[in-house]
């Protein structure tokens, strides 16, 4: 069966963009006073300030129906508004798409709970927000509940719920939706390494029931296990459309990621309300060459933040893992008191942090950066694989590289004497 | 089991729309009992307050209009019955329209992350205005009892009544809560047409009064307000045979709120697919 169930033909998604500090047309007072100088000689389409930013352009492409399909791309390619046109939350301004058959889209855990509710009730919010009628969840209800792992804390507000509870329960009912198209953006990137393996496992009995799947995630290792193919979007154009592992082979060696620069497609930050991450870089002084270290470099992180709307009081995490997944530290912004402050919307912030002190053996590391609100529980910026970066025994030690030396590296000070 | 092809496109008019709105029903009734529930989950005095404001501010104008300015009733309706006839609808008008106008903008999350007709969103938040109407009601038939006062058949006609302020709320709700998605000044703009319409409806004294003060040609300029035809109607269908409506009035302010409905309706439907880019 290879029915063509999505066809995409020449989508594009025009944004508006100003390039002034703070976004001017928000108020009705600046809208009149905008139009009266308009009225009293400057021209319309001469304003300097707007510009048209075309987040996607030129998009064309078919689903067949059972695929698992991918979309890799670096943040502000354009990903999240094709899926927002394809789940209808926008209209495209230009081209056509075709959808045959039932949709949902998950493009956010949680999406509607109300904290003063129960558990119970935010289910039957939640589900029904998802498109799911009442005898649906009321059929599923148990599956859910014993899935989330929330069976005591049922008729407990959500507001008292940990912030793991949280994300287990929306997940759960989320993965209960079963429309013919499912539509799901970065779900996984919530909640402990445990739940998100079952998160995971879920995902891809979704995958192996027949139906469509449509997946945005960060997590190249996860799209890949998930995903039979991809569309790698690059600049809000397709690059790609292939099996996955030729899609994210494509994606590794055009971009500059994982090795650093910037993490948004610089014009599209402006279209943000929310705080972004825009760039990471990692460096020593003492590098070999690029994201390259020797043993016991200090080593400094520089990232760059975009504050959001309404968020004054921003927290970043910089995770710090091994190859094989294990979190060797996580270094947050509030444990220097300076760091933390007060900021306006629009401000860029400049991250610098400086390790030192232990240091890691020879191997690879693997960063995940991560953006909370403080007052917030939920993070607001979360980015996997976001950088990576190799330490070495340098060459010219007399030995051999070292395997298996572990994850710390200590300075050593041996003394052999000979006691007999 | 397949549904037919979705067609996306720019500019598209959904000929489906209102099927769709049909369709999203059940998402209309589980957001208004959200608010119902979290309304009073979070307040104790929920219910108690839903009393409270009327009744009180019904005991003030009562007193200010009828014993400092002594004012006349209609009829020989106790003029705290009148006044609290008026209280009804403004009350219900008042809140549906701060609840729908500030609806999109609360529920923002839910705009930029699901697909639904926005629609949904304001009519429903109405609902929790709905329910603090009916429980001020009880508190009307409370209030003939203790008066004496005996309804006559007319109070089956309130319904309708009831109906037509739903209209006049929904209608500038509509307006000002597409407004409010881009502009966000305008939620400052709605405590004031709330505060400003209190004094301006002729919720403290009859719509007589304004009349023989006003003469007919000014009073029909004055019928614009809408809520002016539906406190007369309320006044007709509670007070019985005290009260009269000046059948041209009404017919002014019934167009005053068709007038404001088409608005309020065709700006929201023609600005709706834009909340999701600039909410």
């Amino acid at each position: 069966m290879s029915d063509t169930i999505i066809r995409a033909e020449g989508l594009g998604k025009a944004y508006r963009i100003s390039h002034e500090v703070a976004p001017s047309h928000d108020r009705f007072s600046e809208m009149i006073t905008d139009r009266a100088r308009r009225l009293f000689g400057a021209s319309k389409n001469t304003d300097p300030t707007v510009e048209k930013f075309w987040a996607l352009r030129g998009v064309s492409f078919d689903i067949r129906e059972g695929e698992v399909v991918g979309i890799i791309g670096r943040n502000g390619a354009g990903k999240s508004t094709l899926l927002k046109i394809l789940s209808r939350i926008t209209e495209p301004t230009e081209g056509r798409a075709e959808i045959r058959g039932r949709v949902a889209s998950l493009l956010e855990v949680g999406t509607g709970f109300h904290p003063e509710l129960t558990g119970r009730e935010n289910i039957f919010l939640n589900g029904a927000i998802l498109g799911m009628s009442r005898t649906e969840i009321r059929r599923k209800f148990d599956d859910i509940v014993s899935f989330a792992d929330v069976e005591k804390f049922l008729d407990t507000p959500v507001k008292r719920y940990s912030s793991g509870m949280h994300a287990r329960l929306a997940f759960a009912v989320a993965s209960f939706v079963e429309p013919e198209i499912l539509i799901v953006d970065e779900v996984l990137a919530v909640g402990d390494a445990e739940f998100q393996k079952r998160c995971l496992g879920r995902m891809s009995d979704i995958a192996d029931s027949g139906r469509t799947v449509i997946f945005v995630s960060h997590n190249l290792n996860t799209v890949s296990q998930l995903c039979t193919n991809g569309i790698l979007i690059q600049n809000g154009q397709i690059v790609a459309k292939d099996n996955i592992n030729n899609c994210i082979k494509a994606y590794i060696s055009s971009g500059e990621r994982p090795g650093g620069g910037d993490v948004y497609e610089p014009h599209a930050v402006h279209l943000q309300t929310k705080s972004r991450i825009v760039f990471a870089e990692v460096s020593s002084k003492e590098e070999l060459s690029r994201n390259h270290f020797p043993i016991g470099a200090s080593i400094t992180f520089k990232i760059k933040v975009r504050v959001g709307r309404g968020e004054g009081s921003l927290r970043l995490g910089i995770a710090i893992t091994s190859r094989d997944g294990l979190r060797i530290t996580t270094l947050f912004s509030n444990n220097d008191e300076n760091t933390l402050g007060y900021f306006a919307q629009g401000d860029e912030l400049a991250f610098t942090c400086g390790i030192g002190g232990a240091s890691l053996a020879a191997g690879q590391y693997y960063i995940k950066l991560s953006l909370d609100e403080v007052t917030q529980k939920m993070p607001i910026d979360v980015i996997e694989n976001a950088l990576s970066f190799s330490v070495s025994t340098p060459s010219i030690e007399p030995f051999p590289k070292i395997q298996g030396a572990g994850l710390l590296h200590f300075q050593q000070n041996w003394r052999v004497t000979k006691i007999k | 089991m397949k549904e037919k092809t979705l067609i996306l496109e720019p500019g598209r008019a959904d000929k489906e729309y209102w099927r769709d709105l049909w369709r999203y029903r059940e998402l209309f009734f589980v957001l208004a009992w959200r608010d119902i529930s979290a309304r009073y989950k979070q307040t104790v005095v929920g219910v108690l307050w839903a009393v409270l404001q009327p009744v009180l501010t019904m005991i003030v104008m009562t007193l200010v209009f009828s014993k400092l300015a002594g004012l006349p009733s209609e009829g020989a309706a106790p003029y705290a019955i009148m006044v609290y006839a008026a209280m009804l609808p403004w009350q219900f008008f008042a809140n549906s329209l701060s609840a729908s106008g500030n609806s999109l903008v609360g529920n923002a999350r839910l705009i930029s992350k699901i697909y639904f007709p926005r629609l949904v969103i304001p009519t429903a938040s109405v609902i929790t205005a709905f329910i603090d109407f009916l429980i001020a009601f009880v508190i009307l038939l409370a209030l003939m009892g203790i008066y004496n006062f005996w309804p006559s058949w007319r109070l089956l006609t309130l319904p309708v009544f009831t109906c037509i302020a739903f209209l006049a709320a929904i209608g500038p709700g509509l307006l000002l809560a597409s407004l409010n998605v881009k502009y966000r000044d305008f939620r400052y703009v709605i405590p004031f047409i709330v505060q400003f319409g209190l004094y301006i409806s002729p919720v403290g004294f009859s719509t007589s009064i304004v009349r023989e003060k006003l003469g007919e040609a000014l009073f029909m300029i004055y019928a614009l307000n809408p809520m002016v035809g539906v406190i007369d109607g309320f006044r007709w269908a509670i007070l019985g045979a005290e009260a009269t409506v000046y059948w041209p009035g009404l017919a002014i302010s019934l167009a005053a709120i068709s007038l404001f409905l088409w608005l309020g309706i065709t700006r929201f439907r023609r600005t709706e697919k834009t909340f999701a880019d600039v909410i």
